[in-house]
């Protein structure tokens, strides 16, 4: 794929790696000429629609398909019945049972809304109509709807998250002032505004795929190993994404449905989910609780945390939300204990939303810091201050780069914290109350290897090649200016072609770990390709440079020249042509030289294998935020509107700082919807989630989201990335509801420690 | 595929005869329709387009009241500068509702034949029990989630709430729905649910709306509809009231009061009760609060709706005090 033309703004050095450049693929998307996944014209396409459970737990005893097989352009239905011939694919590490068959439409029903069947004809709409005929007996099972079910219980300790030092009991015991209680978070949904689906498309044994992904090289992974294939032969295609946040990042059971219904069927097989089947194949945030208590002096000094995390996994896998993510590295802290146990329930394996663990952990400690400034009669801002880690008390490190103090001062000179009036409720404007809060942020720096391509065409143009994608947050852009700073080529003469799992591996785009990993690859390649080319242009034969009698040569602005400034200078098509190639290419890899074989490369792109984690070096890495919040809520009427934030982060440095404000304000935006809407509302009697659509299950709509003021307090980082940033997309939603919780406290005295903060809660 | 039957009618009485067919439906707007036909609830096998008839979209403004034709646009009527000045309630109810984009496809006639939003009503496959749905089959929501649900004018056999506002301003002000034939208040067109919640309305198989009528009133005037919500925008009412006053001219008695309920109840809901109390009385805060707790009699909570009998009369408090301007 060719992007347009970029966009310039303001200097020449705006197409420099820290330029604000605007998305080059924008306009693509808002006047449709992007292709998503569901859109490609596949010749010959039959359609497949899911068929859900309806039941939370029990075993499908037999499905009846007379009738939908009878129905009009009905091709195909597949049922538990059906052999598919699948093999469980590796775990996220890499990890592959051996010899274990996959049967992405269970027999064994886990939870409402499992898919049990798939209806497959000649156009969506016939098999919508069709799957309605289907007359499916259960046997159903007792079943534990949530984590609030009299039977749920109190589930397993994960021990590799138990975290701990001191005597946080003892301590906790000894201090004057404690403060405890219990914080929790409802079961959250990704739903992005594109729906989860694919087209599959068979060619003898090689497998395409067009399906929205996060990560094209695990995906393929995936797909390669239950349908038995060498890597090779699957290619995911995955230019654009509609939103993941998290949720298309793996291949899910439909993927497998609508791929083995195409080889049964000898024909292309699309199939979208409807909007209520994204809310359960695949999983959302898992709901939460945990208990924090907090010990400290009078004056505010802490001395213990205690943490007890619980949250709700799904019985067939243990998945944690880890309540006690932030929990020991936001503070100073001398005494701390942490535990996290996890609840099996009927409902489909929790996934990763945005901010996994350390959004549900903010809110805990954040909220539970807040209780403790207002017991002591301190101001919150203070109280943080006073508390401030001066390293990571977990593992002992000096943080690499740690903004947070300025994060909290400038930002609350921004807000204009020092105007505050202390007490609960001594704000307000006739009926309306007015509050404010803090809420502080952290996500970890995560780093994984990734490769990319240069390509030098005779035309001059440059070409940014990888298997990385970009889902809005800006990775077209930035790896052009990437390559323009290193190659010393303006952004206008650059392509980038991304989202293919034919293209070199990368990072997935999650746990914030993209750029920072695939602009390392392409500052690498490009460098590496510059310098490929100097060195045929002094060496060539061919080369009009060889008579120069320069030793080196710059490239600059896209023209090769002799350092002087004063003798020969030529742009890049007029050497490749002096040269005689049409093309040259250059790969390079971030990966270390023990691990360059085929099947150590094809590890580090499919798996999180080598995942670098924040402590791993010497340094312990993460980004920081503080979230200053003013809410307005109605006395009598219990609504709460955010009217006003700003938002101080250190992500060190920025590769394209209007990017960045915009994923920081998505962020934000999706940390307002939790705080004040969002929430799964489960049918404790079948374990349904009823608002399973838009209409019901609400997100917040222009008119919720007030200006968002976001200041960059970082500074570059070279311990966390090759550039100098830190991961950006996660860290904006974490601590956005604490602030809002504790200034919905400020405005009315009241200390809601569930969210959402609906209006029942309030009047 | 559900194959059905599109119709355009060439009349009014070829419409009504066309709907008089088994599965037939009037189309207007479509908003409603589609949507109840994409989740299973409603399976048309014909469908008769009235949307291009002449006449029926006309908005009339003059001293004796306003007329609405039955297919006028939501926005249309929202944005008419004399319903603004007749009855700003109305036009309110109507920009509070929906989003932009449904405003401006939905009609007035299909506005108020618009179902509830109840999450049982709406999943036919995986909960058959509804007798809204299928008589005698039982209530899904009565044990389930009723953050939603209604607490007036429900029973043992459907507790779903009326969704619409615009309704909700139409029977404060005792408007009329044109039925051709017969005239029927906004109020007697809506029936409570007592042991037939399948049954919504009085109209009768082959009735077309024609549209609605309110008489001018000094009431109407001095207007408001209150809507509300947790989100901001595209949201059905938690509580909502539309009201309107007129006082003695003293400027301190209230002569005249209407209130009407939203988001509460089966129905749109008239508070008489309210208004009884208030009429011949100074209008003042504290009075007004305790009036406003009578719309609450004989209200019926399932629990995660029990906070709708605390905050309606809050609502319709600040409603009547913003309009009496005392809030």
């Amino acid at each position: 794929m060719t992007i347009m033309e970029p966009r310039k703004h303001g200097s020449a050095s705006d197409g420099l790696v820290g330029g604000r450049l605007s998305r080059f693929e924008g306009r693509m998307k808002i006047t449709g000429a992007a292709t998503y996944a569901l859109e490609y014209p596949v010749e010959g396409v039959a359609h497949a629609v899911l068929v859900q459970s309806t039941i939370a737990a029990g075993r499908v005893t037999s499905i009846d398909t007379s009738a939908a097989l009878a129905a009009p352009g009905v091709l195909l239905v597949l049922t538990p019945e059906d052999e598919l011939g699948l093999m469980t694919a590796s775990d996220w590490y890499g990890n592959r049972p051996e010899n274990q068959p996959y049967f992405p439409l269970p027999r064994e029903v886990s939870y409402n809304g499992q898919s049990i069947a798939a209806v497959v004809a000649e156009s969506r709409e016939l098999a919508v109509e069709a799957a309605k005929l289907l007359r499916i007996a259960y046997d159903e099972a007792p079943r534990v709807a949530d984590l609030y079910d009299p039977a749920a219980g109190k589930g397993k300790l994960m021990e590799n998250l138990s975290a701990g030092w001191g005597d946080a009991e003892a301590a906790l015991a000894a201090s004057p002032v404690r403060i405890e209680a219990e914080y929790s978070t409802p079961r959250e949904y990704h739903v992005a505004m594109e729906p989860h689906g694919l087209t599959a498309r068979w060619d003898g044994d090689r497998l395409t795929v067009w399906e929205p992904s996060q990560w094209t090289h695990g995906m393929q992974r995936n797909y390669a190993e239950w349908f038995g294939l060498p890597l090779e032969n699957v290619q995911i295609v995955s230019p654009f994404i509609g939103g993941g946040f998290g949720s298309k990042g793996v291949a899910l059971a439909y993927g497998a449905v609508a791929a083995a219904a195409a080889r049964k069927l000898g024909r292309p097989v699309r199939l979208a989910l409807t909007r209520p089947q994204n809310f359960t194949s695949y999983g959302g945030r898992a709901a939460t609780r945990q208990t924090i208590a907090l010990g400290a002096t009078e004056d505010g000094v802490l001395q213990a945390i205690v943490h007890r995390g619980f949250n709700e996994t799904s019985t067939y896998a243990d998945v944690p939300e880890q309540t006690g993510a932030a929990t020991p590295i936001l503070y100073k802290v001398e005494n701390f204990s942490s535990q996290s146990r996890v609840v099996p329930v009927n409902v489909v394996s929790p996934g990763a939303l945005r901010g996994p663990g350390k959004n549900p952990s903010a809110f805990g400690i954040e909220c539970a810091i807040e209780e403790l400034a207002y017991k002591i009669g301190m101001d919150p801002l203070e109280l943080r201050l006073k508390n401030y880690a001066d390293h990571d008390y977990q593992s002992g490190k000096p943080w690499s780069t740690r903004r947070l103090r300025e994060a909290l001062t400038e930002g609350a000179d921004a807000f204009g914290w020092s105007k505050r009036s202390h007490a609960p409720r001594s704000m307000r404007e006739g009926r309306t109350l007015i509050g404010w809060g803090i809420g502080c942020g952290t996500f970890p720096v995560l780093r994984a290897p990734s490769a990319a391509m240069i390509r030098i065409l005779g035309n001059g143009r440059v070409e940014v090649v990888s298997g990385a994608i970009d889902m809005g947050q800006g990775t077209y852009t930035i790896l052009a200016q990437t390559a323009s700073e290193a190659f010393g080529v303006p952004v206008e003469q650059i392509d980038v072609v991304l989202g293919d799992s034919r293209l070199p591996g990368s990072a997935i785009a999650g746990g914030s770990m993209l750029a920072g990993s695939i602009t390392g690859a392409v500052h690498k390649t490009a460098a590496a390709a510059r310098d490929e080319l100097i060195g045929l242009a002094l060496n060539d034969p061919m080369s009009p440079f060889r008579d120069t009698g320069a030793n080196t040569l710059t490239v600059s602005e896209g023209r090769i020249s002799v350092p002087s400034g004063e003798g020969l200078s030529l742009d890049l098509a007029e050497l490749m042509a002096a040269l005689g190639r049409e093309e040259i290419e250059v790969t390079r890899n971030t990966l270390p030289d023990d691990a360059q074989g085929l099947t150590d490369q094809n590890n580090a792109w499919s798996s999180m294998a080598r995942v670098q984690g924040p402590t791993m070096g010497d340094y312990s890495m993460h980004s920081w935020c503080a979230h200053f919040a003013e809410v307005r809520v109605d006395e009598d009427f219990g609504t709460v509107r955010v009217s006003r934030m700003v938002s101080a982060f250190d992500c060190g440095r920025l590769y394209n700082p209007k990017m960045v404000e915009s994923q920081w304000r998505g962020g934000i935006i999706m940390g307002i919807g939790q705080a004040l809407f969002e929430e799964g509302h489960v049918d404790g009697r079948n374990g349904r989630t009823v608002n399973n659509n838009v209409g019901d299950y609400l997100v917040p709509t222009n008119a919720d989201i007030p200006d968002l003021q976001v200041i960059s307090v970082g500074v570059p980082d070279y311990e966390a990335s090759a550039l100098g940033g830190k991961g950006v997309g996660e860290v904006g939603i974490v601590g956005v509801a604490p602030a809002i919780a504790n200034a919905v406290f400020h405005a009315t005295g009241k200390r809601i420690r569930d969210l959402p903060l609906t209006l029942e809660k309030l009047i | 595929m559900r194959d059905f039957s599109y119709s355009r009618a060439a009349s009014l009485e070829d419409a009504r005869q066309a709907i008089l067919q088994p599965g037939a439906f009037v189309l207007a707007g479509g908003t409603t329709l589609l949507d109840l036909a994409k989740c299973g609830v409603t399976e048309p096998e014909t469908v008769v387009d009235i949307s291009h008839l002449a006449g029926l979209d006309a908005i009339t403004v003059d001293e004796e009241g306003v007329t609405i034709g039955a297919i006028a646009r939501m926005s249309a009527v929202a944005d008419h500068p004399g319903v603004q000045a007749a009855f700003p309630a109305i036009s309110e109810s109507l920009s509070l509702a929906a989003s932009a984009q449904l405003r401006n496809m939905a009609t007035i006639g299909g506005n108020l034949l618009q179902r509830t939003r109840c999450a049982y009503f709406r999943d036919p496959a995986a909960f058959p029990a509804c007798n809204k749905r299928v008589p005698g089959s039982g209530c899904s929501a009565i044990g389930g989630v009723t953050r939603n649900h209604a607490v007036l004018g429900v029973s043992d056999k459907c507790i779903a709430s009326y969704p619409g506002d615009l309704a909700v301003a139409l029977v404060a002000f005792d408007a009329v729905v044109d039925l051709g034939a017969r005239q029927v208040t906004v109020e007697d067109f809506f029936l409570p649910y007592g042991d037939a919640p399948e049954q919504e309305t009085v109209l009768r198989p082959g009735e077309v709306i024609l549209g609605v009528k309110i008489r001018a009133s000094a009431a109407g005037m001095k207007s408001t509809y209150l809507k509300v919500r947790d989100r901001q925008s595209y949201e059905f009412a938690a509580a909502s009231a539309a009201v309107g006053l007129e006082f003695e001219e003293d400027g301190v008695t209230v002569r005249d009061i209407r209130v009407a309920l939203g988001g509460v109840a089966s129905k749109p809901w008239r508070a008489r009760s309210v208004e009884q109390a208030l009429i011949g009385k100074p209008l003042e805060a504290e009075t007004v609060a305790w009036a406003a707790r009578l719309a609450m009699d004989g209200a019926v909570s399932y629990s995660d709706n029990l906070y709708k009998i605390e905050l309606a009369p809050r609502v319709i408090t600040r409603a009547i005090l913003t309009v009496g301007g005392l809030a």
